[in-house]
This record gives C-alpha cells, sequence and structure tokens, in this order.
C-alpha cells in the first residue's frame, strides 16, 4: 500500500497540520510503510464480527442535572494566546485576508 | 533507615505513628531530585516549595490532632499529562509550553485529598505517543541502569524517579503499554488498572478507549497503596466505573495455591531476546513453586494487536488532539512568522482559504513534534472518507475478535503471564530513526488495552549487561486484587525489585 504525495497534501490540511516540501517528503515515505504495516489485517477474516469500539459494555450514563459553579471568564482565558478580555482573538474566519 | 530506602507503606505508617515527619520525607526526595534529575531528565517540573509547604501542613495536621489522609507525607511525582491547577502541565509538547490549567485531575485531586506530597511532573513521550521517552520536546529521559540506554515511554520520566529512588511512588498512564513497558525496562513495578477503574478527568486525552491511569512503585505492595486512592466512580468521567474500590492491600498475602497462570508459547517467537526469555520462564517456575499451575493458552489474534492498535488509537488521537487550535489556549504561530506549505494545496501553492485555517495549520505543524503528527496523519487519513472501512471499522473488527481471545483464555486461566517487552532497555536513538520498529516494541502490551483488561508488569531478572528485565501478568476486567496479590507473593520468593542502580546507591 502506497500513498501518493497528493493523498498526504489532502490529509495534511483535513488535519490542520502545515507540510512543507520536505515534510510531504518524509510523511508520503513513513505513512506509506507504517499503512503497509497495518493493511495486515484484511487477512482476517471477520464477516460475522461486529465492530468494538469500547471496551465497557457501557449503556447511557446519567447524572442528577444540578447547576454548579463552572470556570470564570478569567480562568477560561487565562491560558488563551490571545484574549480581549471577555473573548478569544482569533484571525478573519472568512476570507483570505490578514491576521489578527 | 533513610527515606528513600523504605517502602511507601512503611513511610506512611512512620509518618502516621509520628516516628518521621512528613516534611523530613519530602526533604530527603527533593535533595535527592536537586542531585540526580541532571543526569536522568525524569521531571518537567519540581515544585520544591509547594511540597513542602505541603508537607509542613501535614505535620501540623498531625500535631493538632486532625486526622491524616492514608497518603499523608507520601512524595509522589505525577506524569505530566495530568492537570494540575499549580503547575505546568505540558505532556511534555511545545504545543502546551505556558499552559495552566483551570483545574486539577481527579487523580491529582484524590491525591491532595489523601494528604500525599505532589513533588513534580515527570517527563514522558509527547502526549503519550512513544515507547521511548525521546519524543519529548524537552529531551529524552535517561534509564537510571544505563544513561545511555531509553527508560521506555511513554511513562519513562514516572519509571525512571521510582527507579533512581528520586519518588517512593509515581503516577503513570498506559494506553498501550506505557506503564509497563518502562516499569519493566526501569526494573519497578507498574499497574494498568481495568478500563474505567480510574477516573481520567484531566488526564490530556491521547485515546480516550485505551487511555487508564495507575500507580508505578517499586513493589506491588506500594502500587495497591496508590491504587486504593485513586480508584473509584468520578461523575466527571463517564467511563468510570461506579463499582466499590477493594481494599487491595489487605488480602496480598494469601498464597498462590489453585492459580492458574497461562502461558502463551507463541510468546516465545523468533523476536525474543534469549536473556528474556530465560528469565521469564524462570519466574514462571518460580510462581509454580509458589502454588499456581502452569497452563500453555493459545491467543489466536495476539499477532495483529500491534496493527490493530495503530489504526485505533492514531484514529482516536486523531479527533482528541483537534483541540489544539492555537485559539483556545497553547501554541499560536505568529502571523508572517515561518511559512510552511499549505497541506491542501501544493499543487497551487496558493494561499489558506482563510486567515484562521492558516492560523490553525501553522500552529500546530510548529507545536507538535514529528510522531504526534504521524499518529494525527495516520488517523485522519484511516477515518477519511473511503478508507474507514478498510482500516479503521476493520481495526474495531478485529478488536472484538483481540477481546474475543481474553475471554476465552480467562475460561481456562486466572491470569496470563508473560514478557512485558522482547528485549531489555534499548540504546536512546537506536529505534529514533524508524516509526515502525518503535511501534513493534508495543508487541506485548496492546492487547491488554484493547481488550479493556488490567495487566502489571514488575522485574523477573536481570541481562549478563545488569539491565532489568520485566515480567507482565495480565487479568479478567476488575481482578486487581489477584494482580496485585500474585506480584506480591512472587516479589516475596525474590528479591528483583529490591535492586537499586548504581546511581542511586552512589552519593556523589
Amino acid at each position: 500500500m502506497s500513498l501518493s504525495r497528493n493523498d498526504v497534501a489532502k490529509v495534511g490540511l483535513l488535519a490542520r497540520l502545515a507540510l512543507s516540501d520536505s515534510d510531504l517528503d518524509t510523511m508520503t515515505r513513513e505513512l506509506s510503510s507504517i499503512v503497509g504495516f497495518v493493511s495486515q489485517l484484511e487477512k482476517i477474516d471477520t464477516a460475522d464480527v461486529s465492530p468494538l469500539a469500547h471496551p465497557l459494555d457501557t449503556q447511557n450514563v446519567f447524572r442528577a442535572d444540578v447547576p454548579k459553579p463552572s470556570l470564570t471568564t478569567a480562568e477560561a482565558l487565562q491560558s488563551a494566546p490571545r484574549h480581549d478580555g471577555e473573548c478569544f482573538l482569533v484571525p478573519a474566519v472568512l476570507g483570505d485576508t490578514g491576521a489578527a | 533507615m533513610q527515606p528513600s530506602d523504605m517502602s511507601a507503606v512503611d513511610l506512611v505508617t512512620a509518618v502516621r505513628q509520628g516516628d518521621l515527619t512528613a516534611l523530613r520525607a519530602t526533604e530527603v526526595f527533593l535533595e535527592r531530585i536537586e542531585r540526580l534529575d541532571g543526569q536522568i531528565n525524569a521531571f518537567l517540573a519540581v515544585d520544591r516549595e509547594g511540597a513542602l509547604r505541603t508537607a509542613a501542613a501535614i505535620d501540623a495536621k498531625r500535631k493538632a490532632g486532625k486526622p491524616l489522609g492514608p497518603l499523608a507525607g507520601l512524595p509522589v511525582a505525577v506524569k505530566d499529562a495530568l492537570c494540575t491547577s499549580d503547575l505546568p502541565t505540558t505532556c511534555a509538547s511545545k504545543m502546551l509550553a505556558g499552559f495552566r490549567p483551570p483545574y486539577d485531575a481527579e487523580v491529582v485531586a484524590r491525591l491532595r485529598a489523601a494528604d500525599a506530597v505532589i513533588v513534580g511532573k515527570t517527563n514522558m513521550d509527547e502526549f503519550a505517543m512513544g515507547g521511548s521517552n525521546e519524543n519529548s520536546a524537552f529531551g529524552p529521559v535517561h534509564n537510571p541502569w544505563d544513561l545511555t540506554r531509553a527508560p521506555g515511554g511513554s511513562s519513562g520520566g514516572s519509571a525512571a524517579c521510582v527507579a533512581a529512588d528520586m519518588a517512593p511512588v509515581a503516577i503513570g498512564s498506559d494506553t498501550g503499554g506505557s506503564i509497563r513497558q518502562p516499569a519493566g525496562l526501569c526494573g519497578i513495578t507498574g499497574l494498568k488498572p481495568t478500563y474505567g477503574r480510574v477516573s481520567r478527568r484531566g488526564l490530556v486525552a491521547f485515546a480516550s478507549s485505551l487511555d487508564q491511569i495507575g500507580p508505578m512503585a517499586r513493589s506491588a505492595a506500594d502500587c495497591a497503596l496508590l491504587l486504593e486512592t485513586i480508584a473509584g466512580h468520578d461523575p466527571g468521567d463517564a467511563t468510570s466505573l461506579d463499582l466499590p474500590v477493594p481494599a487491595y492491600g489487605t488480602d496480598l498475602e494469601r498464597p498462590l495455591e489453585g492459580v492458574r497462570i497461562g502461558r502463551v508459547p507463541a510468546h516465545f517467537g523468533a523476536g525474543l531476546d534469549p536473556e528474556v526469555a530465560h528469565a521469564v520462564e524462570e519466574a514462571f517456575a518460580a510462581f509454580r513453586a509458589a502454588g499456581a499451575t502452569i497452563i500453555d493458552i493459545d491467543m489466536p489474534h495476539a499477532d495483529a494487536g500491534v496493527a490493530t492498535y495503530y489504526l485505533v488509537a492514531p484514529c482516536e488521537a486523531s479527533s482528541n488532539l483537534a483541540r489544539y487550535d492555537g485559539a483556545h489556549y497553547g501554541h499560536r504561530a505568529e502571523p508572517g512568522g515561518h511559512r510552511a506549505e499549505p497541506g491542501g494545496a501544493p499543487a497551487s501553492g496558493g494561499g489558506f482559504e482563510s486567515a484562521l485555517v492558516e492560523m490553525y495549520c501553522r500552529s500546530r505543524a510548529e507545536g507538535f513534534g514529528p510522531e504526534v503528527k504521524r499518529r494525527i496523519m495516520l488517523g485522519t487519513y484511516a477515518l477519511s472518507a473511503g478508507y474507514y472501512d478498510a482500516y479503521y471499522a476493520k481495526a474495531l473488527k478485529v478488536r472484538r475478535l483481540i477481546r474475543q481471545d481474553y475471554l476465552d483464555a480467562f475460561e481456562k486461566v486466572d491470569l496470563i503471564g508473560g514478557p512485558v517487552s522482547a528485549t531489555a532497555a534499548f540504546k536512546l536513538g537506536e529505534k529514533s530513526g524508524d516509526p515502525l520498529a518503535m511501534y513493534l516494541v508495543d508487541l506485548y502490551t496492546v492487547c491488554t488495552n484493547l481488550a479493556g483488561v488490567g495487566g502489571i508488569s514488575f522485574p523477573c531478572g536481570f541481562t549478563k549487561g545488569g539491565l532489568p528485565i520485566g515480567f507482565q501478568l495480565q487479568a479478567p476486567a476488575l481482578a486487581e486484587p489477584l494482580l496485585l496479590r500474585a506480584t506480591d507473593r512472587y516479589q516475596h520468593l525474590t528479591d528483583w525489585h529490591r535492586r537499586r542502580p548504581a546511581i542511586a546507591a552512589r552519593p556523589r
């Protein structure tokens, strides 16, 4: 199984990871080798097997709907790279305009 | 006896009886950290002031005749994957440099409530991804038995600090072997509890259907002491089990007559180092001498464990790590800084779809290290349209087969024994250039997490070169009392767990 450089670039955008040209080369090579390795699972017959997403047979877990204190605005913002005291500040959400 | 030579059980007894102050115990370990950690790099943060203040408060409490918690005066090192409101929490990543959690992890809160003394945060593979600690953004941990070798990972700092007596006990986390493998390579005892036994609220999430927090210590008895405090239901973690917590320390001495331990002949295949194989077979002989019966069993899908794990874990990681967006907390790329090609548009060479997306992509590219990026990419790929069924869904089906192997095995045996790693500690740098070779290090440990059961590892011998060799026991869900009892019985017959590396003994 091998991935193309284009596949990897597409995944990079989905994963929100900027990849340089040399990153793309390395990542294409490494991911191809890992995907080749995990593809060994193809050989196992799982025709009548249902997927197991979670080791516990947990049903819905409920708790009482009781109000309790949550983080203050200051606590929520304390590690934010940029904020104005009330909101997180981010660059423009639409269009390719300058960063905030 | 020096507090650093005492078991955790004896240390808390001495504090409770007034034979030792919490302050003295804490000072001794802080002094050892100061003396030794320059060579080992087990700690990312040491809270000297906070630890001494906590210890003094515990002593004052005792003096005033107030009741003390079950871990009163016990110094504890905590893996840097657990949130601490008064200490940095980096997960050994540049992404979280400067991050200060607004709350304590449930386990940290329980340690504080039990009057333990948190001495610092331990080094690890970035976001708990790795088996050698070389993926830390703050430099690797050096194995106290041989400073040129890896301590294992990802809880390598927790394992190394206990091995070098810089803390009597430590907290680790285990997603595919991250407690058991470094415990084995550092010659200490480490327990991965059943999935859901310990609350993970405030543990930085890696793979949520696999992650579990557990104790690391010099003996099973000390692990039992720590587990009793950290285990139990937490309404803040919907996957934590709402079941009573046994008194883990009370049943350790019951003999092993009637206990059946499974041995998997396929574990002794070509990749297993002969010295490790020999020590593991000797441990089976010791268990037989202790009254247990050894029965050969088959785990037909164990071979598929690593491939299954390296789909399930990266898929979950790619989702969990999507939260690092450079907006709410963590690293943020500066506008106009280093410019990388946008991932999705290499052909056009053009811009990102918006300044926000550019900030996301560049912040994450700068903040994450290579292994974390690899796993995010692998998981994103395996979950993407057209590949989901072939990779992620397929892995979940094989996961069910692996769990079924355990259910079948535990019809015949009470425990499964075997090696924890194929070799003793390897050299730093030996495997770091080959991601796949590093993944195979997890061969004997990942299935435990995929099945959601418990496992423990402890030393069962040494190589001719003086490196510890680990033995692993696995048990059905919630059979921690048996895991701890079997290990404790073994540790009464042998003294491997009492051996200390030269660096721990030699005052400099």
